[in-house]
């Protein structure tokens, strides 16, 4: 596998009048699961697509292998990293096999045929994926967490090495929460893809990721492994909540336990915080 | 590399691949069939022999000038207009992702019949000039319409009502113009407001052939982004697509067949909103559509006019046979609308 190397530096960007983020820095380690975490509106989504040239920034650059993204050819970026939306659309009517051998597109010329490398990276797409044997099967009929592995696959198929996700695992159940984000662990495991994604779950983000960037406000308050970042200022200062950090006894990551008005024991004698309750995880 | 999964992906995709071939043909065949009709039986039945003939340019006693001046013009002029449409429909509603975006809906036909009828009766313009007139229109209303709904990205539904709006408004424009041309006949009317090849002569194939070439050769070299596009613009980004460029040029060259069309037979009701959707019914949702859809444009112009001339009581121009094919679907459509986003 080749070496790549992609910073974000110095990155402004915004839609309409609003700037969202506030030239923004980020080394992306590579062949390392990078989770995005931060609250609604903090710009995470937006940094995703300024990693992936869908959003121009206003100032600064995003840099592939030495080279701004924005000058490379849309084609020849998709070669090398694969972006995974939110809200995909699925055509009615498409059958697995078909949407995920789209992903092949990036590596197809004007003219030139299918191929049988082509045929192997969906073949091994679909395999990665658990998804082969619903090949041929139409998109709407799957359920939530199935769907979801198809568009992974969609995007395995197009075999970068890079793979930005933007919450995978929303919308799906727990069960279908862990499937994803092993999968795509196993991929980073077995092929060293890069995998940065943004997530909501704090807990999860923690289990699974290499490294965690912490962002509010357009910018990233804090970057390192989970042990580093989800430490109660962290959590106080992006989230603007208080809470508890204990080991996880399945991992030995850290679990973040939000602390609201509500919900406490009797006998819990910590200060009762005034501050706006607002988010904590979905 | 890997172990043989359950099935065989190669083989069904060579399996959907003959399918598509199968129909296409099939669907080629039909237009043939149709087309070896409309030259032989009309009012008179002419053997084949004889059209044959008259099409070598021999003249024929009796069937010159049945075959040469009057059923053939009409029948390459169908096909050719046929054509146009079906690919161009096809081509906008793959791109905007909704099968009520049909140019003939959301007001590009009616801007470039407006404009033709503008052309030739307040301005006595004729042939090419007519066309080009037709095609700057037909791309003023596209971004009028475009420009009208944009709000933070284009909506289709917003889209959607802002052209059915604008193309009331061009309408009425066609009306008007031609009350201001007394002299014209019912039959010449109609064909500015629904489409008819009523007099066609086969010297206007010239400016369809053309517009083919050029923006159908387009529109094909591109349908495999404009494919992506159904998936969503930011996942046809992230495979690698541009997609602003693509739809510019999607745009252009859908406005460009259609306007060239719509400037020789007038705006020949429905045919560009009801090919895709027949099209992918037939051919399956999965693969490219614009050619299929060109076929069946042209099978629908051609049999419609020939239905329209010489199947029911009495003689009706194409577009009002086509018209009353599409308006039942376009409500079922509305009605489904209302109950679920519906996609082409």
């Amino acid at each position: 596998m080749t070496r790549h190397s992609l910073t974000v530096e110095q990155v402004r960007a915004r839609y309409g009048d609003t700037e969202i983020l506030h030239g923004l820095d980020l080394d992306v380690a590579m062949g390392q699961i990078t989770v995005i975490v931060g609250a609604n509106a903090c710009g995470k989504s937006t940094l995703l697509r300024a990693m992936s040239r869908l959003l121009v920034p206003h100032s600064g650059q995003v840099v592939l292998d030495g080279k701004a993204i924005h000058q490379t050819s849309p084609r020849q970026l998709a070669r090398t990293l694969g972006l995974l939306p939110q809200s995909p659309i699925a055509p009615e009517g498409i059958a697995v096999a078909d949407l995920v051998s789209r992903g092949r597109h990036p590596h197809q010329g004007l003219f030139s045929r299918w191929t049988r490398q082509d045929e192997e990276a969906v073949e091994s797409a679909l395999l990665a994926t658990r998804t082969t044997e619903l090949a041929e099967r139409s998109i709407e009929e799957l359920s939530g967490g199935q769907r979801q592995r198809v568009w992974i696959a969609m995007a395995l198929a197009q075999q970068t090495d890079i793979l930005l996700l933007d919450e995978p695992t929303t919308f799906l159940d727990i069960n279908h929460q862990i499937e994803v984000l092993d999968l795509l662990t196993d991929l980073n495991r077995a092929r060293g893809t890069t995998i940065v994604m943004v997530l909501h779950d704090i807990n999860l983000a923690a289990r699974y990721a290499d490294c965690l960037v912490a962002m509010a406000e357009g910018q990233v308050q804090v970057t390192g492994h989970p042990d580093q970042v989800i430490t109660q200022a962290t959590i106080r200062q992006v989230f603007g909540i208080d809470s508890q950090i204990i080991a996880d006894p399945v991992s030995g990551r850290p679990i973040m336990l939000p602390i609201g008005r509500h919900g406490r024991l009797p006998d819990l004698t910590a200060p009762a915080p005034h501050q706006r309750n607002t988010e904590t995880s979905s | 590399m890997l172990a043989t999964p359950p099935f065989s992906l190669a083989a069904s995709r060579r399996l959907r691949m003959a399918k598509r071939a199968q129909v296409t043909a099939a669907l080629l065949a039909l237009l043939l069939a149709l087309l070896v009709l409309t030259l032989t039986l009309g009012q008179s039945f002419t053997p084949p022999s004889d059209v044959l003939r008259v099409l070598l340019g021999e003249d024929v006693a009796g069937a010159s000038f049945a075959v040469g001046q009057l059923r053939l013009p009409r029948g390459v002029l169908a096909v050719l207009s046929g054509l146009s449409f079906g690919m161009a429909g096809a081509a906008f509603q793959i791109m905007l992702r909704n099968p009520l975006a049909s140019p003939d809906i959301i007001g590009i036909s009616s801007g470039a019949s407006a404009a033709a009828v503008f052309a030739i009766v307040v301005l006595s313009l004729k042939g090419t000039a007519v066309s080009l007139f037709a095609i700057g229109a037909g791309l003023s209303v596209a971004l009028l319409v475009y420009g009208l709904s944009f709000r933070n990205g284009v909506a289709g539904t917003r889209l959607i009502l802002v052209g059915i709006g604008v193309s009331a408004m061009l309408e009425s424009m066609v009306a008007y113009v031609l009350t201001q041309a007394p002299e014209w006949s019912l039959q010449e009317a109609l064909r500015w407001l629904s489409g008819s090849l009523n007099g066609v002569q086969l010297a206007q194939a010239v400016p369809l052939l053309a517009a083919l070439a050029l923006f159908g050769g387009l529109l094909l070299m591109r349908s495999r982004d404009l494919d992506l596009l159904r998936l969503g613009d930011d996942t046809a980004a992230a495979l690698g697509v541009r997609v602003s460029q693509t739809r510019v040029l999607v745009i252009v060259a859908a406005v460009g067949l259609i306007a060239t069309a719509t400037a020789v037979t007038g705006p020949i009701a429905f045919v560009a909103f009801l090919s895709g959707p027949i099209a992918a019914r037939v051919v399956g949702p999965r693969q490219s559509l614009l050619i299929p859809a060109a076929l069946v444009g042209a099978v629908l112009v051609l049999g419609a006019d020939y239905a329209g001339q010489f199947l029911l009581p009495g003689r009706y121009p194409v577009g009002v046979i086509t018209g009353a094919l599409g308006a039942p679907y376009l409500i079922y459509l509305i009605v489904r609308a209302n109950r679920a986003g519906g996609t082409l």
